[in-house]
C-alpha cells in the first residue's frame, strides 16, 4: 500500500479488508503474539542465562526491545527480527546494486545498506577471463567494465574491520545487468534461498531476487556469451544483438508489475508467487498497465488468502 | 480574554483543562522514505520522513565516525498558517526547532550501532495550531521506529501552560499566543527521563511543578497511543508476509 496509491471503491475496499482479515486469522497465532515495539519488555526466564541478540538491550535487568519487529528465540539467543528496516548483509548473500562512484581500484555501490558497498577491482573477473595481477592499465580501464549508474549483481564477500562491506563478482553469472528493470522492495520480503538466479524459460526472462531487496527482471542472457564482447563484433550484428523482442519486453513488464503488486501488499516474494501472479493476470486478461490498478490489487490479495488457507488445510489434513 | 470559563471550567475550544486534543497517527505515508509518519494533535498536522542510515553525504559534518550522524530539518508549509505567505528557509525559528528536535531524537537513537552513516529526519508542518514542536517530535519518533532504527526508548512530547490560574494541557494556537507561560516537555516514556524542557515566561516554582507534571502525564498518554499504532503496524506486516 506504500507504493501504489489506489482509489478503491466501496466493494473493493470491503473485499480487500476481508482478504487481509483472512490472512490475519490464518497466520500462526505466535507471530502476532511475539510482535514487539520499541521499549517493550521481552519476557525471559531468569534462570537460564540468555544471550541478547540484535534489537535488544539491557535496562535494569530487563531485556528490552530497541526495534519494532518479531521476537525470535534460538536456544539461548533472543533477538528481534525487524520488518521494515534496511538490509543487513550476511556473507554469501547475492545482491543487486547500482554503481555510484568509481574510486581508485574500486567501485562504490548503493545496496540499501547503511553504507556504500565496495567492489574491488581485484575481487572480480576480468572481461578476458584471464587470471593475473591487476595492472595500472586495468585500473584506468575500469570504466569500460562498469560505469556510474550501471546495475550490477554480486556476492557479499565480507566485512572490513571498520564495518564497511566488500563484494566480489568472481563468476560469469555476476556482473553487469542490462536490458531489464530494477525494482526496489523492502529487504524483509526476500528470503534467503539456495537459488536467487532464476531463468524463466517460458518467458525468456531472467529474474534475480537480490537479498538486499533489489530485484532484477531482465532479458535472458546466456552465461559465457559475453566473454569476447570487447573484440571483433561488426556493428550490424551488434545492433541486432541489442534488440529485445517486443514479446520479451512485455513479459519483463508483466513480471515487474507482479513484483510491484506483491511488494505493495507486503507478501514474501518467491519465484513461484511471482510467476503465479503473472499467470493469473494473463489468464484473467488483465492488461499489463492494469496490473497496478485497484481491481488486480484486490484480486491478488484474495488469491493469496485462498492459497494460504488451502496450504493450511492440506497441512492439517496430512497429519 | 477568558481562556477558561469561570462557570463551567471549559476552555475556548470546549476542552477541560487537563484534556488533550484528539490524536491520530499513521505510519508509512511516504513511499520513497525508509520510514515515515503522519501525526495529528487536533488541528495540528505534521508529516515526518526518515532517510537512512545511509552513507555520509558530507564527510565534513561527521564529528565522530564511530557514531551515526543525525540531521534534522523542520519546515512549515506555506499553507500551514492562517495567512498564506512564503516562509524563508532557515529562519531563526525553524533553525532552532530543527536543533531541538535533533537533540531530542539523538538522545534516544542508539547511534553507536550505525557507524559511518547518517540519518536524516525531515519534518514538515502541514497545519499549525499550536504545539507544532511536540507534534514534530512525536511524528519523528514514529518515523524512526518505522525505519527500523534502534532506539533506547520512545520519545514523546507534549506542551502545557498556565492561564487564568489554571494549568492547561496541550495548548492550541489561541492559548499559545495568549502570552502566558508555555512549557514543552519531552520524555523517554519508559525510562521516565526528561530529554527536553522549554519554557518561555516566568512561573512560580510550585506552579511550575504542577504544570510540568501535567505535561508529563500528556507525554505518557501519547506514548501509549504511539506504542499501540506501532504494534498494530508490526502485526499487520508480519501477518501479510506470511
Amino acid at each position: 500500500m506504500r507504493d501504489l496509491q489506489h482509489s478503491l471503491n466501496q466493494t473493493q475496499r470491503v473485499r480487500l479488508d476481508a482478504a487481509l482479515n483472512e490472512l490475519q486469522t490464518i497466520a500462526p497465532s505466535g507471530a502476532s503474539a511475539a510482535a514487539v515495539t520499541v521499549a517493550d519488555t521481552i519476557p525471559v526466564n531468569d534462570e537460564d542465562n540468555i544471550l541478547k541478540g540484535h534489537g535488544t538491550s539491557d535496562q535494569d535487568g530487563e531485556v528490552v526491545a530497541t526495534l519494532c519487529g518479531v521476537v525470535e528465540r534460538v536456544n539461548k539467543l533472543v533477538y528481534v527480527r525487524t520488518l521494515r528496516a534496511r538490509y543487513k548483509p550476511e556473507v554469501g548473500d547475492i545482491i543487486v546494486g547500482r554503481v555510484i562512484e568509481i574510486a581508485p581500484k574500486r567501485w562504490r555501490l548503493e545496496i540499501n545498506f547503511s553504507q556504500d558497498a565496495v567492489l574491488m577491482l581485484s575481487s572480480m573477473n576480468l572481461p578476458d577471463g584471464i587470471q593475473r595481477r591487476r595492472t595500472a592499465v586495468d585500473e584506468l580501464n575500469m570504466r569500460s567494465i562498469f560505469e556510474e549508474n550501471d546495475v550490477i549483481c554480486a556476492e557479499v564477500r565480507g566485512f572490513q574491520h571498520d564495518g564497511s562491506l566488500h563484494l566480489q563478482a568472481r563468476s560469469q553469472k555476476y556482473g553487469k545487468l542490462e536490458r531489464g528493470q530494477l525494482l526496489t522492495v523492502h529487504a524483509y520480503l526476500v528470503k534467503r534461498r539456495k537459488q536467487h538466479f532464476h531463468h524463466l524459460e517460458q518467458y525468456d526472462v531472467d529474474l534475480i531476487l537480490g537479498c538486499n531487496g533489489f530485484i532484477w527482471v531482465g532479458e535472458h542472457v546466456v552465461v559465457g556469451e559475453n566473454t569476447n564482447m570487447m573484440e571483433d563484433k561488426p556493428s550490424l550484428s551488434a545492433e541486432v544483438e541489442n534488440f529485445t523482442p517486443l514479446e520479451t519486453r512485455k513479459h519483463i513488464c508483466r513480471l515487474a508489475n507482479a513484483v510491484r503488486v506483491l511488494s505493495a501488499l507486503g507478501f514474501t516474494l518467491t519465484v513461484e508467487l511471482i510467476i503465479e501472479t503473472a499467470e493469473a493476470s494473463i489468464s484473467s486478461n488483465v492488461e499489463i498497465n492494469d496490473m497496478l490498478g485497484a481491481e488486480f490489487y484486490v484480486q491478488t490479495a484474495e488469491r493469496e488468502a485462498k492459497r494460504r488457507a488451502d496450504l493450511l488445510k492440506k497441512k492439517s489434513g496430512g497429519r | 480574554m477568558e481562556y477558561v470559563n469561570p462557570l463551567t471550567g471549559f476552555r475556548v475550544d470546549g476542552r477541560r483543562p487537563n484534556e488533550m486534543r484528539q490524536l491520530k497517527a499513521e505510519v508509512g505515508v511516504v513511499a520513497r522514505a525508509d520510514g515515515s509518519a503522519l501525526f495529528e494533535m487536533g488541528n495540528t498536522r505534521v508529516i515526518a520522513a526518515v532517510y537512512g542510515p545511509r552513507e555520509v553525504q558530507n564527510k565534513g559534518q561527521q564529528v565522530n565516525s564511530k557514531e551515526a550522524l543525525v540531521r534534522c530539518e523542520y519546515r512549515m508549509a506555506d499553507f500551514s498558517t492562517g495567512d498564506r505567505r512564503r516562509k524563508p528557509k532557515g529562519d531563526r525559528r525553524s533553525t532552532e526547532i530543527s536543533l531541538v528536535i535533533r537533540q531530542t531524537m539523538e538522545a534516544s537513537i542508539l547511534t553507536h550501532l550505525m557507524p559511518h552513516s547518517q540519518i536524516d529526519i525531515f519534518v514538515q508542518v502541514l497545519q499549525a495550531d499550536g504545539g507544532t514542536r511536540s507534534a514534530c517530535i512525536n511524528a519523528a519518533t514514529l518515523a524512526l521506529a518505522d525505519a527500523g532504527i534502534p532506539m533506547r526508548d520512545i520519545v514523546t512530547s507534549c506542551s502545557s501552560g498556565y492561564l487564568c490560574s489554571t494549568p492547561l494541557l496541550d495548548l492550541n494556537y489561541i492559548e499559545d499566543s495568549a502570552g502566558g507561560p508555555d512549557v514543552t516537555v519531552g520524555i523517554l516514556a519508559k525510562m521516565d527521563k526528561v530529554t527536553l524542557l522549554q519554557m518561555d515566561a516566568k512561573l512560580p516554582m510550585d506552579t511550575f511543578e504542577t504544570v510540568m507534571e501535567l505535561a508529563i502525564e500528556g507525554c505518557k498518554a501519547i506514548a501509549n497511543y504511539i506504542r499501540e499504532v506501532l504494534l498494530e503496524n508490526t502485526k499487520r506486516l508480519e501477518c501479510q508476509r506470511g
